[in-house]
């Protein structure tokens, strides 16, 4: 028989951290592993410096028309002055202080939901917020004069119609989900057909029913608006993509949650919204931050059905005569927009998954 | 006439497709009883207490319990519930709410009780399964005696009358099972009518009223402890025991 003495803990081996051991161990590890890293500096080497010298060093920043651009490099100047049409399209200048005000009352209405406990005034402070932003762009109300919304556009419509998109098709999609999970086979069987029906048509389809198909079933005298009816379209035709990620997302709860629901007397609805829901979104996040994400990038299809982003008014404006052939600078300023958008939606995620994570603490 | 059974099965069957699950049970349950089901995996006994608060569905026969018959009914289910109490095999505690919160749930939202009040509940019940210090914790941090013991006490915050216990400890590391069948017997001698499949038989012994060995969906025997483990008289519940007590 044999008793062990109770050993200590002990630091690991020190050779096992550090900047130089991780070096040596990700990017030189292995004779392929050097060949691809060096490929990699040299191709990042080809692109970067050319580009810098071309978008800052050789830029020009400075001046008001076409002339001023002198260097060789990227003539900022029209991204410059063409920057309001970029960003609100052809709204009144006159009127651009109602977008602005909207803006402002956005991070007023961000903090407010920062600072709000209760859910149900931060729920108020959310909704009334939509309701201003729309009375203050549309206008018509309190003496503003209305602005039609064919004179929206640039990145303020492209904005408009992700939130819109994203805030309503979200609960649509929730429905339809629980739908497709529940039981009752007439319900089921709609939803099924539903998400089946919208996957299987692009977007740009979908746009041009609503837009062109749409008002054939109602008499000539209701008319709707364009991009109301672009807005309807896209939320049913994301509301589709929802309900699948989120289908995903209630796969992966257990039976068991279900039956301890049940168990403890929860209705169906609180089932599913307290217990069921915030789980199968956990799981759903990185998957509908995707679909939103891609959503973003959509907007720019709705240039077909005649509404302009602010892809669509790169184009119209290096189309002016003035401001020929600058393209190049319009799409690297759009690029670097949806960019930043993109890329803020997918920290957003990420910062939202640590928050619903409450496996380890 | 007052008829003092809480629970009172008749001629309950069930299918799952072709296949009879539950052939013909007839059993009454005091009020105040415990009892405890035993038998060998796919006997039925977890279906048998799954329909007593409705998770199962059955074909025929009738359950009535504290005078509510379990049949298809959201009001009568939604009774039911408020007065039959499950714990878990796998426990099936929120992961997504901090232990608290899931004992609050249902006195918040079903019973509509006021915050505070169900906060003081929910301690009361934690404080008695030992785990109040825990109450801020979220489920995955705790361990399977730890997370059971809080599902028991999740099960009390609606004050039931009946709880049923679905193997409780079968899920358990062996050093766990004390702490949670030490919570079960309290609640025995409580007063509290108890249902609990289970296969320790220590537990059995101390504290049912009656023992029910069940196998290919029949009651094949059912008596007082002692006389259950002493006096087996089916040849069934003799290979049973001799299986199961032999280390």
């Amino acid at each position: 028989m044999a008793i062990y003495k109770e050993k200590d803990s002990q630091k690991a081996p020190i050779e096992t951290k550090g900047v130089v051991f991780w070096v040596k161990n990700n990017l030189f590890s292995t004779p392929l592993d050097i060949v691809m890293t060096l490929m990699g500096i040299s191709i990042l080497l080809l692109i970067i410096p050319p580009f810098i010298q071309w978008a800052y060093i050789d830029a020009n920043f400075i001046g008001e028309t076409r002339e001023d651009c002198t260097n060789d490099g990227a003539c900022w100047v029209f991204v410059k002055m063409k920057m309001d049409l970029f960003m609100y399209g052809f709204y009144p200048k006159a009127e651009l202080w109602r977008l602005q005000s909207a803006l402002l009352l956005f991070i007023v209405m961000i903090t407010s939901l920062k600072l709000l406990k209760s859910t149900k005034l931060k729920f108020a402070s959310f909704s009334l917020y939509f309701i201003i932003a729309f009375v203050l762009i549309h206008g018509g109300m309190f003496g503003l004069e209305i602005v039609n919304t064919d004179k929206w556009g640039g990145l303020m419509l492209t904005i408009i119609i992700a939130a819109v998109g994203i805030i309503f098709s979200f609960p649509i999609g929730v429905v339809i989900a629980f739908g497709r999970a529940s039981n009752l086979p007439v319900i089921k069987s709609i939803c099924v057909t539903y998400v089946e029906f919208i996957r299987g048509v692009p977007l740009i389809t979908i746009l041009f029913m609503s837009s062109v198909i749409l008002p054939l079933f109602f008499p000539e005298s209701i008319t709707f608006d364009k991009l109301f009816r672009a807005l309807i379209g896209i939320t049913l035709f994301q509301a589709a993509y929802v309900a699948e990620t989120i289908r995903g997302g209630l796969q992966s709860i257990p039976a068991g949650q279900y039956e301890a629901a049940d168990a403890i007397g929860l209705s169906y609805w609180q089932k599913m919204l307290l217990v069921i829901l915030p789980q199968a979104l956990k799981v759903a996040i990185p998957n509908l931050v995707g679909i939103f994400i891609s959503l973003f990038q959509d907007t720019t299809l709705i240039l077909i059905i005649g509404l302009f982003d602010i892809l669509a008014m790169v184009r119209i404006t290096s189309a002016d005569s003035n401001w020929l052939g600058l393209e190049t600078e319009g799409y690297v300023f759009v690029t670097f927009v949806f960019w930043v958008f993109c890329y803020g939606m997918s920290k957003y995620s990420s910062r939202l998954e640590k928050q619903f994570d409450t496996n380890l603490k | 006439m007052k008829n003092n059974n809480i629970i009172e099965i008749k001629e309950l069957n069930k299918w799952y497709g072709d296949f009879h699950v539950l052939k013909d049970i007839n059993l009454s349950v005091k009020t105040g009883e415990i009892i405890v089901i035993c038998g060998p995996s796919g006997s039925g006994k977890s279906t048998l207490i799954r329909c007593i608060n409705y998770l199962e569905q059955f074909q025929k026969g009738s359950i009535v319990v504290d005078g509510i018959e379990v049949i298809d009914d959201i009001k009568k289910i939604k009774a039911l519930r408020e007065d039959v109490a499950m714990v878990f095999q796998h426990f099936n505690l929120f992961p997504h709410l901090s232990i608290l919160d899931n004992l609050t749930l249902s006195p918040i939202w079903v019973k509509k009780q006021p915050e505070k009040e169900a906060i003081a509940i929910a301690m009361k019940f934690l404080e008695r399964v030992g785990i109040a210090e825990q109450a801020n914790k979220y489920p995955n941090q705790l361990s399977g005696g730890q997370q059971q013991r809080v599902a028991i006490a999740r099960s009390l915050c609606k004050n039931p009358n009946i709880m049923l216990f679905d193997e409780p400890t079968s899920a358990l590391d062996p050093e766990m099972v004390a702490e949670v069948l030490n919570v079960m017997v309290e609640l025995a001698n409580e007063g509290r009518t108890m249902i609990c499949v289970t296969h320790e038989m220590g537990f059995a012994k101390k504290v049912a009223n009656r023992v029910i060995f069940m196998d290919e969906g029949q009651i094949v025997e059912e008596n007082t402890p002692k006389e259950f483990f002493e006096n087996p008289e089916s040849k069934r519940l003799q290979q049973f025991l001799e299986q199961i007590l032999s280390h």
